[in-house]
């Protein structure tokens, strides 16, 4: 049959030609376009729709910012050059700078101190959030607390020392300790830092020198982002080690532990955080001895951080039930005892999987750090609604200073998501 | 052979109570309970200790005095001569009701931002992403209080709409946005006004049994009657008809400009619109992202599949992907209702009268009440999400995935 064919056809070609370019809609932005924003009519439709309101937005703000004024005094200089246009005094933030970041009464010869805290905060949080640094940065992770808490509040140097000595005493301790068992090791070390704190309180009193090297700040001084940012830092880190226990807690078979922690937890997820605060400044106090004056900033810290930890608890405790079953038998059949099994192979595949969570609860947790300028304290919602917009000269410049603290929150918020996201790609062990 | 033999009995020695798991965990329990029993005994005992000191006592006979401070917005008849526990209620009233309108708009809000982010629209696409990171990431108590200031700093005072040629006019003529609130047209009901009331929902009633009788002949015989129209006609035709029969009962009380203030209609307090549009949009982001997730995570066979079997692309998504997708979906859509109900104690910032205003504010300063005031204003909030937790508790049992 093809031979006959063959013979019949008088040309056939023997290579194939080149395919002719696709035509000029099919390509390039064109395409693009076509496939993107206008692919029906009612696409096309709310494409418009869609310039529109970005074109409002735009044309609501760009000249308002554009024309910004960012030197004068006061709001009634401001409105003098302007002279009717449209435009931002953002010299509200130039001249009231400082008390946005540092709230109103923190000594303005320190601001040095919080900056450097804040500059070696960065240093200490490199290590635990990327892992291709030196370990040995780890040694500044572990020492930042206590530099920090000296440098903010300053005072006597001795404070943060006793603090740290007892965190070395029980390290030490459980290194003993802890081949015999875990138990012995974790209750060692509680019961010698202790120890040394108890010491240590009696002696400082009586070695303290008048003049420290750093001058004391009270902590109803501090205010502003800064005082946002030590309650999100604190409370964040104290509350996820707290969050482990109290899902390790729920899970656990003793009945008593147990309940404590399911009773603690579905308290305080059950009650707005006002509330708690609520508590922290009205109500804590009744429970201490009366010689105790706990200040409001250490109040407010147990709570927020005893309610973060709560949501983290429950973060942790989806992270433990989506492991598999036969991760928790073959711990046992390794012959691992409970301590064992949880660090080596339980908590490190747990807590990948709680990593996004744990985020979203630390994010949320930033951002109700604003709550506490309702109980009073000036952070930077409460130095934007008191002290500066109360004064003659800035009353009335709301949306500078709102979009400022806004600004601010979506940087911070906004990081804190993306680097969830690179972290979780980064540890993604699964081949998908 | 085989030898039995019993296995040594153990005589109790100290150690096995750390060492024997058997006994270990009662050790642990044991020290458990004297911790707890000695915090408790710490922690009461200078409780009691302080109040002794400060001359206090616990006891709510408080709640029967006069409150003695007025409430702008409220549910419920009251007044400063009223009591503690019944300005309370009117916070109660007012937390629900803020709770609730902003749980309807916020669902809005959030479905539609949800979906838009899944349309194949580059732009959309790219604006609801924009919306969703935008409300996210600032804290809701700023997006509150800058929706305050645009009621209060920005819209007109009501002086404005007066004169020949107002600066400011209502919006089709029945809204007022002014610096003091929203008025809003209220209805009248006049005689007869409850037999048009009856007929609307005698006919949403037969609404539902029309469309339950039309697929159960479609199941049954196949025959396939018209849904939409039907619906339509019987849900509108017979409360209009009724209307006018009645001889127009329902009318509208439409506000109106009279000496310094709008008269008539009803008015809708800055703060309660503040705290109603804020957390509406601040949680519909939220809910935005669940709704993506929830239809994301039907898997694309489905889809595929319904097409196969020749369905049409709406009854894809209606028969198809919701029944799926809303299983991911609705157990986060409640627990942002509960958020948006814990959120709105908020209200304390914008002034808007809800029980943590009320109770746990001026309530609290006047008496000094501190503890009583904050267990109380606990409670309240601890009933509501246990109530919520129930609810999602029974949905997530009707809804479980049957698997054999």
């Amino acid at each position: 049959m093809s031979d006959t064919h063959a013979h019949s056809v008088a040309f056939v070609r023997t290579s194939e030609i080149p395919a002719a370019p696709p035509p000029y809609a099919a390509t390039g932005p064109v395409k693009w376009m076509r496939e993107n924003l206008f692919a029906t009519p009612a696409n096309g439709l709310l494409t418009i729709a869609a310039l529109y309101v970005i074109w409002v937005v735009l044309a609501g703000t760009m000249p308002w910012i554009a024309n910004g004024i960012w030197n004068t005094e006061s709001l009634a200089q401001c409105r003098e050059v302007l002279d009717g246009a449209v435009g931002a005094c953002f010299s509200v933030l130039t001249e009231r700078w400082n008390q946005l970041l540092f709230g109103f009464k923190y000594p303005p010869e320190y601001y040095w101190r919080p900056m450097l805290a804040l500059l070696l905060f960065f240093v200490a949080a490199a290590p635990v959030l990327f892992f291709d640094l030196p370990r040995k940065l780890l040694i500044v992770t572990a020492l930042f607390p206590f530099a920090a808490y000296w440098l903010i509040w300053g005072g006597t140097i001795l404070t943060p020392l006793v603090a740290l000595a007892g965190f070395a005493a029980g390290a030490a301790v459980y290194q003993r300790l802890v081949a015999g068992s875990f138990a012995m090791g974790f209750f060692g070390a509680i019961i010698a830092a202790f120890i040394v704190w108890t010491v240590g309180g009696w002696l400082i009193p009586a070695s303290a020198s008048q003049n420290a090297l750093l001058g004391a700040v009270p902590s109803r001084d501090l205010g502003g982002f800064m005082l946002n940012m030590m309650l999100g830092v604190t409370c964040v880190s104290l509350s996820v080690p707290l969050g482990i226990a109290l899902a390790l807690g729920r899970q656990s078979n003793m009945p008593l532990i147990k309940w404590i922690c399911v009773i603690f937890i579905e308290f305080i997820r059950g009650v707005p955080l006002i509330t708690l605060l609520f508590v922290a400044s009205v109500m804590l106090s009744y429970f201490f001895p009366p010689e105790s004056t706990l200040d409001l900033f250490l109040r407010v810290v147990i709570m927020i951080t005893m309610f973060s930890s709560a949501y983290i608890a429950e973060v942790i405790r989806g992270g433990l039930a989506a492991l598999p079953k036969g991760q928790y038998e073959a711990a046992d059949s390794l012959g691992l005892d409970y301590a064992q099994a949880m660090r080596l192979i339980i908590l490190p595949q747990a807590l990948k999987i709680s990593i996004p969570g744990i985020v979203n609860i630390a994010v949320g947790l930033f951002k109700d750090t604003t709550l506490v300028s309702v109980i009073g304290m000036f952070d930077i919602v409460g130095m934007i609604r008191g002290p500066i917009l109360a004064s003659t000269e800035w009353n009335g410049v709301y949306w500078e200073l709102l979009g400022f603290a806004s600004v601010l929150f979506f940087i911070v918020c906004y990081g804190i998501s993306q680097y969830s996201q690179w972290l979780e790609r980064r540890l993604a062990t699964d081949h998908r | 052979m085989t030898t039995l033999t019993d296995p040594p009995q153990e005589s109790f020695r100290l150690s096995m109570l750390i060492n024997d798991t058997r006994y270990r965990s009662l050790t642990f329990q044991a020290i458990a309970a004297i911790v707890l029993a000695l915090a408790i005994w710490y922690l009461g005992n200078n409780l009691l200790q302080n109040l002794r000191a400060a001359g206090l006592n616990i006891a709510y006979d408080f709640l029967g005095d006069p409150a003695g401070y007025d409430i702008n917005q409220r549910l419920i008849e009251y007044d400063s001569r009223s009591s503690h526990a019944r300005a309370a209620i009117v916070g109660i009233l007012n937390t629900l009701l803020v709770a609730f309108l902003a749980c309807v708009t916020a669902t809005v809000f959030g479905v539609i931002a949800g979906v838009l982010r899944l349309s194949n629209n580059w732009l959309v696409r790219k604006l609801m992403s924009f919306y969703v990171e935008i409300f996210r990431n600032i804290p809701v108590l700023i997006w509150i209080i800058i929706i305050f200031t645009i009621m209060t700093a920005v819209m007109p005072a009501p002086r404005a709409f007066r004169g020949d040629e107002p600066e400011a006019s209502m919006l089709l003529g029945l809204f007022a946005f002014t610096n003091r609130g929203v008025y809003i047209p209220a209805p009248v009901w006049g005689p007869g006004s409850m037999v048009v009331v009856a007929t609307f929902i005698a006919s949403i009633i037969g609404v539902i049994g029309y469309r339950r009788y039309a697929t159960k002949l479609l199941y049954d015989t196949g025959k396939l009657l018209p849904m939409g129209w039907p619906s339509l006609a019987i849900f509108f035709l017979p409360t209009i008809l009724m209307f006018y029969i009645m001889g127009r009962p329902i009318g509208l009380d439409i506000p109106e400009l009279g000496g310094f203030n709008f008269r008539g209609g009803i008015q809708v307090g800055a703060p309660l619109i503040a705290l109603w549009f804020a957390l509406s949009i601040y949680t519909g982001a939220f809910i935005a992202e669940n709704v993506r997730a929830g239809i994301q995570a039907v898997s694309k066979g489905q889809t595929e599949a319904a097409s196969a079997l020749g369905l049409r692309p709406g009854r894809v998504m209606n028969l198809v992907v919701l029944p799926q997708a809303l299983r991911v979906i609705i157990p986060p859509l409640i627990s942002q209702y509960l958020n948006i109900t814990k959120n709105s104690s908020l209200a304390i910032a914008v002034g808007y009268a809800d029980i943590t205003a009320t109770l746990g504010g001026i309530t609290l300063n006047q008496t000094g009440r501190a503890i009583e005031c904050v267990l109380l204003l606990m409670l309240f909030y601890l009933t509501i999400s246990l109530l919520i937790s129930a609810v999602m508790n029974v949905y997530n049992n009707a809804v479980k995935l049957k698997e054999r």
